[in-house]
């Protein structure tokens, strides 16, 4: 332990000066407006770089030590980083505070990882592993299901919690729709929310132009996106992996660009406002009702609350996501939901059997942009205003991850990765500018723990032999 | 050979394949016949795979004719490529193994059923509402699979992801998998490629089989002479493109082309 004690110091010592060189000008110098007269001037903070480069030698030694097996060392020197970082000692700024805990946190993980793998290992080969097992594997999405439905009448229903389940929920849609382009098809779509656009366009101008109700208009929205989906697969037919990539991307862009110029019909970059929300058998979810409406209050006979919209567009969502989920899922059983697949595995083996490729790649883009065009109406109604600044590639590039994180075909992976990548940056609100830092190390993290995505294991669609029963299996 | 000789299942004539300054293959004739194995054979480089590839579509021959007779003549050159697998039911396997990974051995076979169980499910609408005649459909589809995964012995890995197998139930699945597609003519690209000599033997088992049992014409590409003078009825040999030799395995071995194109000219013998 002895003899390798200098080597680590030394590694230890050059990733701090790494460290040091690129986070001289990042952390070291912040540039002030002080006025007109002087323009900007330097502020130091090198004190906050000078304990961050002490966490960091400390945070690579504890590395090291781990990866010789040092267990304990590692766990202390762990230890002792959270107990500074939670102690009330005056650190020059409140994210120092994170960054030492964090550090710590890793360091604990990264000591504790291999003994908690065999751990793991182990319990799941017992009975009651199995079990549970069984259950993640069965009843997880029962169980989500089950708190997804209560959750408007438990205490947590507040306007916030609501306000962000509906987006999270917006995204498992989104995530589910994607998944059959991108997991069952393997075409890596990267314009996908430009069907997004077009499904909420087409209600915003139906309803603002025509008087269309929601209802009415969903199943048009819908139809609309999905002749957009045939009309983007056409040209991407022979293009595969990036080159297909490319060429989505540019779609998307190219929506977004028609919509932003288009401006007789989409009044350009000032949006669309005053949409109307969905109804409930014609009632609308208002203080006074229009001439010749019922507010929904009125229609129950309860007392007006704000909270009652926002429940009522939940219970919406919901519905739309358990729709595209329950479609996927039947589709995945059919033969165009195995060809899909079976055009992901190999396309030369799929033409040699007689599989038109051709159609079922245009089938995968149409249906997966049917519920763009759905979660786009949903979102229009939703916001009542919409522009184009709202579906911008990184919209696109967000729901990607949802689907890659959550494991790539699978339907639960796509709920966990959702509430992660929509849920985390909003509680990671008071970090204030650090949040997206911590957003970003929580995806690496998965990355490093999970590369295929937090849920790689694929249910085959069909079976042979019944699965074993019981413990014996 | 006999006098009984079916009609011809697939003529192929004067096939020619140029890429660019390259004749792949030169005015290539022979004709395949139902109930029967026709080997082509040759060295590394003859042209043997660029004519399946022509006759799966996966290429657009320069010139020449390939008539399939089924129930009528389909002229394979003018088809597009999943039409040949479609229409004409001619199945093809690879030189590399090309089966769907991911999936699981009944999946695979399921998947090669696509386009009858894509008209049994009214194209998705009916399947989507779980239709008795589509459920009807995809039971039948899951018994030919079981016989099939019964013949070549893979009833207990049906469930298995096909990438988990070993290589040589790989190279089974995938002709099962052809099968499965119910072909009137079945193109095997060097099916013993990798398999030991009694799974070569068993091979040979399967081929006959099909051959015999399923009725159906088999063209075999092979590098393994056990295989090929074995169990093929007729050998034609190639070497840079061009046919050289055809005839009955057991005349085939004796030809001097066909020596010389396998071991160098005489020349080169001595020298070797």
């Amino acid at each position: 332990m002895t003899s390798r004690l200098p080597t680590m110091l030394r590694d230890a010592a050059f990733t701090v000066l790494v460290a040091a060189a690129l986070g001289i000008f990042v952390v070291g110098f912040r540039t002030l407006d002080v006025g007109s007269r002087t323009g900007l001037s330097f502020d130091y903070e090198f004190v906050d770089l000078g304990v961050a480069l002490i966490v960091i030698f400390f945070g690579r030694l504890g590395l090291s030590l781990a990866a010789s097996g040092l267990r304990w060392p590692a766990i202390a020197l762990g230890g002792v980083m959270i107990a500074l970082g939670a102690s009330p000692l005056r650190l020059p700024s409140g994210f120092l505070h994170w960054f030492v805990v964090l550090g710590g946190v890793l360091l604990v993980i990264r000591a504790t990882w291999p003994w908690a793998n065999r751990v793991l290992a182990s319990a799941a080969r017992t009975a009651t592993g199995r079990l549970l097992d069984r259950i993640g594997n069965q009843w997880l999405g029962w169980l989500l299901l089950g708190l997804a439905i209560i959750l408007p009448f438990t205490p947590l229903a507040d306007q916030k919690t609501m306000d962000l389940s509906v987006l999270i929920l917006t995204y498992v849609m989104l995530g589910w729709g994607l998944n059959i382009v991108v997991g069952l098809a393997g075409l890596l779509d990267l314009g996908y929310v430009a069907f997004y656009a077009v499904g909420a366009y087409s209600y915003a101008l139906l309803s603002t132009q025509q008087g269309l109700g929601f209802w009415a208009v969903l199943p048009l929205a819908g139809a609309l996106a999905a002749s957009f989906g045939i009309l983007l697969g056409f040209p991407v037919l022979r293009l595969r992996g990036d080159y297909l990539a490319i060429v989505t991307l540019g779609f998307g862009e190219i929506i977004r660009l028609v919509i932003l110029n288009w401006f007789d019909l989409t009044n350009g970059p000032a949006g669309i406002g005053s949409i109307p929300g969905p109804t409930l058998f014609g009632a609308v979810f208002a203080e006074t009702a229009p001439a010749g409406k019922q507010t929904v209050s009125e229609l129950l006979g309860i007392p007006f609350n704000g909270i009652h919209r926002l429940i009522f567009l939940y219970y919406i969502i919901l519905l739309l996501a358990l729709i595209t989920n329950l479609f996927t899922q039947r589709m995945r059983r059919l033969p165009v939901g195995r060809a899909w697949e079976a055009l992901r595995e190999d396309e030369t083996a799929c033409k040699a059997l007689g599989i038109n490729p051709t159609n079922t790649k245009l089938t995968a883009f149409a249906v997966g942009a049917m519920f763009a065009g759905f979660a786009g109406s949903f979102f229009a109604a939703k916001q009542r205003f919409i522009s184009p600044e709202s579906f911008t590639f990184i919209e696109s590039a967000i729901i990607l991850a949802i689907v890659v994180l959550g494991g790539m075909g699978s339907q639960i992976g796509v709920v966990l990765a959702a509430v992660l990548l929509i849920g985390l940056p909003e509680w990671f609100r008071e970090l204030g500018n650090y949040r997206m830092l911590a957003f970003g190390l929580a995806m690496v993290l998965i990355m490093v723990f999970r590369p295929r995505g937090l849920i790689a294991h694929r249910e085959p669609s069909v079976r042979l032999h019944p699965v074993a029963s019981g413990g014996s299996g | 050979m006999s006098a009984l000789q079916a009609a011809p299942l697939i003529e192929i004539e004067h096939l020619t394949m140029r890429f660019g300054g390259l004749l792949a293959i030169d005015d290539v004739s022979f004709i395949g016949r139902p109930r029967e194995i026709t080997a082509i054979i040759g060295p590394n480089g003859a042209g043997k795979t660029t004519v399946f590839n022509c006759i799966t579509g996966f290429y657009k021959p320069t010139v020449g004719r390939l008539l399939l007779r089924g129930e009528r003549e389909y002229l394979l050159e003018r088809m597009l490529g999943h039409e040949i697998g479609q229409r004409a039911r001619v199945a093809r396997t690879f030189q590399n193994i090309r089966l769907f990974p991911a999936m699981t051995v009944l999946e695979n076979l399921l998947v090669a059923q696509h386009n009858k169980l894509m008209l049994a499910s009214g194209y998705s609408v009916f399947g989507l509402f779980g239709l008795r005649r589509y459920r009807l459909a995809e039971n039948a589809a899951i018994e030919l699979a079981r016989a099939w995964l019964e013949r070549i012995g893979l009833l207990a890995d049906a469930d298995r992801p096909a990438g988990e197998l070993p290589y040589g139930a790989q190279r089974r699945l995938e002709i099962a998998r052809a099968m499965c597609t119910e072909p009137r003519l079945l193109c095997l690209d060097e099916p013993a490629a990798g398999l030991n000599p009694r799974e070569s033997a068993e091979l040979n088992q399967l081929l006959v089989s099909i051959r015999d049992r399923d009725g159906i014409g088999v063209l075999l590409i092979e590098h393994d002479m056990s295989v090929v003078m074995n169990i093929s009825n007729h050998v034609v040999v190639l070497d840079y493109g061009r046919k050289i030799a055809e005839g009955a395995p057991a005349a085939i071995q004796r030809d001097p082309a066909v020596i010389r194109a396998y071991l160098g000219t005489d020349d080169e013998a001595i020298d070797g």
